[in-house]
């Protein structure tokens, strides 16, 4: 528990690499992983005479994001050079923008009509990746000059939980606009976060740490929360927090000073010469505006709308841009937005889990599984069958209905074959049969269950009750 | 005749209708660089082989029928910061030790594209960083005219390797004044464009914001067609003007009507007398040809050699970084950690000039002084560009002198970098305001060396350059002096 005595103070700077297939200031193709340094051409290997080109679509990119996220976009920008000796770094600096950046301020919606502010969002290169080993130390240029935007926070976060909501709220946004997959295992999305403790009503801000590590929304909570009562303790015991970078060590559950990092480097800013300033008329902005892809609240009110969905399935059928699309598919294909919603939330999403996998990975289409609802709905197969040919088609590349044929799951609904069927029951159960005649309901279920078993499940439940009905109503056996 | 005399325009032309054989031409140059060669010391390089084989295939293309270029079979030589593919560029640096360039530079594609022959890389002062060439890890280059002498910098192998008569044309860069300053010290023509005129991608960079790329000939409309056939936007390069480029070559014409300033702040203190008296003589001739002179005033003249030497340094600071050891070039202190690696690297293979400009770069860019020196640079910049456009919007362009002195001897000014610096003087003000100029020779010194006379114009002025170049040389024969063998 955070000591009450205290406020707390978090800000998030985040990085996102945008969705292109080249790189920010090259024609390289890119797409993240790849055999290490393949994908780096002569210009991101920072050559002698090479000079970077900028990629207008990702200008065009950072701007959405900036539109999706309420900020002022810039009418005249510039970048800047950030000058800094590292092996994953070719030039010795970074392209990016310092005083000038693209998008000014904007917000991110906590929920409930809170918003976490934004400074601002820029644009920048993307650096290489190095690896440390017992006999050196390697470097793969591959993500060097990818396209980046780094969106900085402002520090009024007051909470853990509102980083995590922040966080969770800006991936799904940028989703939605398709600024980005913002997939932090593939590293498409980054997080560090900054946090200090000060006395409730203070003015000043406290001494700020630096967080660094964190992997997931999760272990930027709980690394906040440890740094949260790490501070508390220092502070609470007359001591005074150190202005450092910590690194969070997820096994251990904590953070540790990283060694090395000087706090007052100095980078040499300057603006990049090598490329004019951008002028961005607002005809430009407001074409990228008129061609913004749907966003998660224009989604949910047309969700809710068109498919009168209570809040639980929006919530959750929303969260994932890819999740809510493929259910969108399915809702309009089966006819049955309730029942689409529900195979969803429960089938759809505890595959993705087992499996790990995103929707758009699913071997089963939305168009297969509104199908598959199809089949349901008109009867043809029941709830059981269904579930076995949901699985069956998570592996195995079949139209619905070759499926149904393969597991032969077509279900029993000629009356005719049927009245066989229960007839036969209802001969071999005569103490069942005296039951009912008794007024004993009891009779009926477990004449119902014989039939199904007879059929191997495959027989039209209602078709079923009501055949039983007719016949021991009507004393007919013969 | 000999294939290497005349003009690289009647070489090509000959070249073209089969009349001359581009084997013939190539083999007369190296022949002629063979005997100038250990005089001057103009080339790092020669391209011997390469060359030969070139020219092979540019005979073999034309029996073929290919439609030969506007350069068919001229050889040209090659400063040693612009990358030619499969060729080694060292800048004059040690740090770039075993660096062979993996594409070529598009300004020397498109003389490739042209029909032309690289014949070799030509000396230069390390990274450019110098005025004299003497600042070059393969040792200095000496001026033609008189070997005890430098040849200017820093693209000095270009204009001795012109002014051998080795080559007709040679390829230099300009950040604050070394194409034409060592045109000027060496009697040859040297222009540098208007900023961006040529695409830079391929040239190393020393200082991104005034380096250009362009050439030094002793025939204007020979440096007007290769200059043309450079020019023009270039998609990787960002600051590469997109400006339909025209025919730079224009035909004697008189200079009736024409006002050309005379900015007094360019004859001041530390002018040599000699230097003086030519460049007046040349306004004068200026004027015989119909041009009307007219006094102007550039009052922040004096500022710009401050201000360029902070922005370029601060410029060359960062572009130097990628000198590392990491991916390419020398490297010392392989086995060592990061920090030491970097460090012998960069000591161990930057020359003492280089050093001293990245320090004084980093100097002027460090936290909470950048406001101070590199940010008074660019304001000092924008009131020099300023001035330059409001005098220009008075005449058609600016006679000054090139280097307010001759050539002068090897190792004099080479342990005061403050006297070296000063060689710039005149020519950083159109480095600093991107704005073309030519550089012409105008007399000699009683010594016998060259003099230059510096044309200014607005930018993508380079046509009125030419034209006033060319009226200059049709009234003079200052270009026609070849240096004694």
């Amino acid at each position: 528990m955070t000591e009450p005595e205290f406020e707390t103070v978090i800000g998030l700077e985040v990085h996102v690499q945008l969705q292109l297939a080249s790189k920010l200031f090259a024609p390289t193709e890119y797409a993240s992983g790849g055999e290490p340094n393949t994908r780096v051409s002569v210009i991101e290997l920072g050559l002698p005479g090479v000079l970077p080109a900028l990629n207008e679509r990702a200008v065009e990119l950072a701007i959405r994001a900036g539109l999706a996220l309420e900020s002022t976009i810039g009418a005249r920008v510039h970048f800047d050079r950030k000058n800094y000796f590292y092996p994953d770094l070719p030039k010795g600096y970074q392209i990016t923008q310092l005083d000038r950046p693209l998008c000014v301020g904007g917000r991110v919606p906590l929920g409930e009509g809170e918003f976490g502010a934004l400074q601002r969002i820029h644009l920048e290169e993307d650096a290489g990746k190095s690896s440390h080993h017992a006999a050196g130390s390697l470097v793969d240029l591959n993500r060097a000059g990818a396209a980046l935007i780094e969106i900085v926070g402002q520090p009024d976060l007051r909470s853990p939980e509102q980083a995590f909501r922040f966080l969770t709220r800006l991936k799904q946004i940028l989703q939605y606009a398709e600024v980005s997959e913002c997939d932090m295992e593939k590293g498409s999305l980054r997080c560090d976060a900054n946090i200090s403790l000060r006395r409730p009503g203070a003015q000043q801000l406290g001494t700020k740490v630096e967080l660094k590590n964190l992997n997931s929304f999760k272990m930027v909570r709980r690394a906040l929360e440890y740094e949260q009562r790490r501070q508390a303790a220092v502070l609470g015991s007359g001591g005074a927090v150190r202005r450092e970078t910590r690194l969070w060590n997820e096994e251990q559950g904590e953070s540790a000073p990283m060694r090395g990092k000087e706090a007052t480097e100095d980078y040499r800013y300057f603006p990049e010469p090598d490329l004019p300033p951008l002028s961005i008329p607002s005809e430009r902005v407001q074409a990228i505006a008129a061609a913004m892809p749907e966003l998660p609240d224009a989604r949910r009110a047309r969700f809710a709308r068109e498919f009168g969905l209570p809040d639980y399935d929006l919530d959750v059928l929303l969260d994932d841009r890819h999740v809510a699309t493929y259910f969108e598919t399915v809702a309009h294909g089966c006819g049955d937005p309730k029942l689409a919603s529900n195979w969803v939330m429960t089938e759809v999403l505890r595959t993705l889990k087992e499996r790990g996998s995103s929707v758009t990975d699913l071997p089963l289409t939305a168009a297969r599984l509104a199908a598959l609802l199809n089949e349901l709905n008109a009867g043809r197969i029941n709830r059981a069958a269904a579930k076995r040919l949901f699985e069956h088609l998570l592996d195995h590349d079949l139209e619905v209905t070759e499926a149904i044929a393969a597991l032969g799951l077509q279900q029993l609904s000629d009356p005719a074959a049927l009245e066989q069927v229960v007839r036969a029951v209802l001969a071999g159960q005569p103490a069942a049969v005296a039951d009912f005649h008794a007024g004993k309901q009891k009779a009926l279920h477990a004449l119902f269950g014989q039939t199904m078993k007879a059929t191997g499940g495959k027989a039209n439940p209602a078709l079923v009750q009501q055949l039983l009905r007719k016949l021991l109503e009507s004393g007919d056996r013969s | 005749m000999s294939a290497a005399d005349g003009t690289a325009r009647a070489t090509a032309a000959a070249v073209a209708d089969g009349s001359l054989r581009a084997v013939d031409v190539v083999e007369a140059s190296l022949e002629r660089i063979a005997a100038r060669e250990p005089q001057v010391g103009a080339f790092v390089e020669v391209f011997a082989d390469a060359a030969r084989r070139r020219a092979e295939q540019l005979d073999a293309e034309r029996r073929k029928g290919s439609p030969p270029g506007p350069l068919a079979g001229v050889p040209i030589a090659i400063k040693d910061n612009l990358l030619l593919r499969g060729h080694r560029t060292s800048c004059g640096s040690r740090i770039l030790d075993g660096f062979t360039a993996p594409y070529t530079a598009t300004a020397v594609q498109r003389l490739l594209d042209a029909g032309a022959v690289p014949i070799g890389r030509t000396n230069m002062d390390e990274f450019g960083m110098g005025s004299s060439t003497e600042h070059s890890c393969f040792g200095p280059t000496r001026n033609p005219f008189d070997p005890a002498c430098i040849p200017g910098g820093s693209s000095g192998g270009s204009a001795a390797a012109v002014a051998a008569r080795m080559v007709a044309i040679a390829l230099g860069s300009d950040t604050g004044g070394s194409i034409r300053q060592p045109a000027a010290m060496c009697g040859v023509a040297g222009l540098k464009p208007t900023y961006g005129r040529v695409s830079r991608f391929g040239l190393v960079a020393y200082a991104s914001s005034l380096d250009t790329v362009g050439a030094c000939a002793t025939d204007l409309g020979d440096l007007a067609l290769v200059t043309r056939v450079m020019s023009g936007v270039d998609p990787r390069d960002a600051t590469s003007l997109d400006h339909a480029v025209a025919d730079f070559d224009a035909p004697p014409s008189s200079l009736e009507g024409m006002r050309i300033g005379v900015p007094s702040e360019y004859f001041a203190e530390g002018l040599d007398p000699a230097v003086e008296q030519a460049v007046r003589a040349a306004l004068d001739t200026l004027a015989a040809a119909g041009a009307e002179p007219v006094a102007v005033s550039l009052p922040h003249t004096e500022f710009a050699i401050p201000a360029y030497y902070l922005i370029a340094t601060a410029e060359a600071s960062s572009n130097l970084a990628r000198y590392d050891g990491v991916r390419f070039g020398a490297r010392s202190g392989g086995d060592a950690d990061l920090e030491e690696m970097y460090t012998r690297t960069r000591t161990e293979h930057f020359g003492a000039e280089v050093q001293r400009r990245i320090l004084l770069g980093c100097f002027g860019l460090q936290r909470g002084h950048a406001e101070q020196w590199y940010g008074k640079a660019l304001a000092v910049r924008t009131l020099i560009r300023d001035e330059l456009a409001a005098v220009f919007a008075r005449c058609d362009a600016l006679a000054t002198p090139t280097s307010p002195v001759v050539a002068f001897a090897l190792g004099d000014r080479l342990t005061d970098p403050l006297a070296m610096y000063l060689c710039d003087t005149l020519t950083v003000p159109a480095s600093l305001a991107g704005i073309p100029a030519l550089s012409v020779p105008c007399g000699f010194s009683t010594a016998g060396l060259p003099i230059g006379l510096q044309l200014m114009a607005p930018p993508l002025g380079e046509p009125t350059l030419l034209r006033i170049g060319t009226a200059f040389q049709s009234a003079t024969d200052f270009h026609r002096r070849e240096p004694a063998p």
